[in-house]
């Protein structure tokens, strides 16, 4: 029954790892731009969700509702502005603009809002559970879980079906055969990563209600959300998901083992995915 | 007779290397032009940029008398020109559809207007049905170019540039592609088709132009210029024997 517990909480917390991780999948897997930003960009958000919150007192909902097209704006300007210039078959030079902006962000928030660790008020939410077959649920990983699952079903649908997913994934093809066949990259490319850090926005205002949030918090979901998409396999948006839940099943079951041990469990899962199946759980192997 | 094309002194260069050296053509409506010569004579190049592909001036490159030298590549196509790539250049990863789709998307975006469709391209390449949802890496060399050729169709383009259509398919499958070239003709899209083969490129075309280390040595009508004339036009002067 513990380790049956432990893979339920394993799973919850994939919930929120996939959130992070969906955006990495569609930038890192879909586009091959290396955003080294991602998890500042989730503490920016939530940071600025808290402060929403805080001024004008609005409940989680109303949040998201703001939140997610200001995270939508926030990544067409930032591949509008930073990105589209660097954006190229050399990973490099995004991975360096990204990596200097990270570090500019992190010291924005700090000016901006301290060092100090803040959340954001759930009014209950947070410490809500239910009972299902004799363990108990909190409430608010399971809308985690579902909001993710919702959003990783309307990603996939979307690369999928529609004109602007087709266009992005001809793009990611070939770029220039793209542009051969009318397709703008840099225009598809803003929209993407629009979506990307619009996801985000969900992430953000999940991660400041579950946990606390500071400046500084930005890499470690950058490392979680890199983890999942390779665990998962490159350009596989239904991978990014299940990478998630192996991530935080085999966090959850090393706490179980060792509380010290939960983060380490997850990161040794990767690098035993990255020697033996590099490319992944649903990733092609490279011709 | 309405001159579609042209290009006027065209100069490009790739970083120092310099590749075309004036190079002057033209192409009317409904036509459809070869242009012919060794490898390493420029003949991408050409292509490449008229497609904006590399830097080249406004006034090198005319559209329907407009100048549009180095105008983006899917501008251009929004223009009315689309290329068949050497090397086909498909996305892979993507099913034979979604390849040709993402052009039928590109072209109702832009409310660009012309006869072809995903069924009248089945009629022209039948198999293009049959292998609708295969994956574009698994067909034949010979399956794929007719997607690159139908991708570059369904742009809607009144001027195709086809480049190396034949390179690497058995002769079988070469008469299958040039015998599609005609019906495409008869749309009114005017044509230019790079061609290594001789005899291919004569007789798929009206006139021809023959470069030679990236200037057009000789041009004419397919009929009449003699394999002496371009023979000496594709190796140089002292090489006057195909």
């Amino acid at each position: 029954m513990e380790w049956f517990d432990a893979l339920v909480q394993g799973i919850l917390l994939g919930g929120m790892y996939a959130q992070y991780a969906l955006g990495m999948a569609l930038m890192f897997g879909v586009m091959r731009i290396v955003n080294i930003s991602h998890g500042d960009l989730v503490i920016l958000l939530s940071l600025i969700g808290i402060s929403i919150a805080t001024a004008w007192g609005l409940g989680p909902l109303p949040v998201l509702i703001v939140l997610v097209p200001l995270a939508v704006l926030m990544g067409w300007v930032l591949q509008k502005a930073v990105l589209n210039r660097v954006v190229g078959s050399d990973p490099l030079p995004s991975l360096i603009a990204t990596f200097g902006l990270s570090i500019a962000l992190q010291n924005l928030m700090l000016q901006i809002w301290s060092a100090n660790s803040r959340s954001l008020p759930g009014h209950g939410l947070e410490s809500q559970s239910i009972e299902i077959g004799g363990i108990y649920v909190g409430l608010l990983p399971l809308i985690v879980l579902a909001v993710a699952t919702g959003l990783t079903w309307g990603l996939d649908l979307m690369l999928k079906r529609t004109r602007f997913g087709r266009a992005l994934r001809a793009a990611s093809a070939d770029v220039e055969a793209a542009a051969m066949t009318g397709i703008n990259p840099r225009a598809v490319y803003a929209m993407a990563t629009a979506a990307a850090v619009g996801i985000l926005g969900f992430a953000a205002v999940f991660q400041a209600l579950r946990s606390t949030v500071a400046p500084a918090d930005g890499p470690a979901q950058l490392i979680y959300a890199f983890e999942a998409v390779i665990i998962g396999g490159m350009g596989a948006i239904w991978g990014a998901f299940i990478g998630s839940m192996v991530l935080g099943i085999s966090q959850a079951i090393g706490f179980r083992i060792d509380p010290g041990f939960g983060v380490l469990a997850g990161h040794i899962v990767f690098l035993i995915m990255l020697a033996t199946r590099p490319q992944g759980l649903f990733g092609k192997a490279s011709q | 007779m309405t001159t579609v094309l042209s290009t006027h002194g065209l100069f490009a260069h790739y970083g120092d290397f310099q590749a075309l050296y004036g190079v002057d053509t033209e192409l009317h409506q409904g036509e459809a032009v070869a242009l012919i010569g060794a490898n390493g004579a420029g003949k991408s190049t050409f292509l490449r940029s008229i497609m904006g592909l590399l830097p080249v001036a406004r006034e090198m490159v005319r559209l329907n008398g407009e100048p549009v030298g180095g105008t983006a590549t899917d501008r251009m196509v929004q223009k009315g020109v689309a290329i068949v790539p050497e090397g086909r250049r498909l996305f892979t990863g993507m099913s034979v559809e979604d390849n040709l789709r993402v052009a039928v998307d590109q072209a109702a975006r832009v409310g660009a207007k012309g006869g072809w469709t995903l069924p009248r391209l089945h009629q022209l390449f039948p198999i293009l049905k049959e292998k609708a949802r295969t994956q574009v890496q698994s067909l034949s060399g010979g399956q794929q170019q007719m997607v690159a050729i139908g991708r570059a169709l369904l742009c809607q383009p009144r001027v195709l540039l086809c480049d190396e259509i034949s390179l690497g398919l058995a002769p079988k499958v070469i008469r299958e592609i040039y015998a599609a070239l005609p019906e495409i003709r008869a749309t009114g899209t005017a044509m230019i088709v790079v061609e290594q083969d001789v005899g291919l490129a004569r007789s798929a075309s009206d006139r021809l132009y023959c470069m030679l280390e990236g200037r057009v040595t000789l041009t004419g009508k397919s009929a009449d210029v003699t394999r002496e004339q371009i023979g000496k036009a594709y190796f140089g002067a002292g090489h006057g024997v195909v």
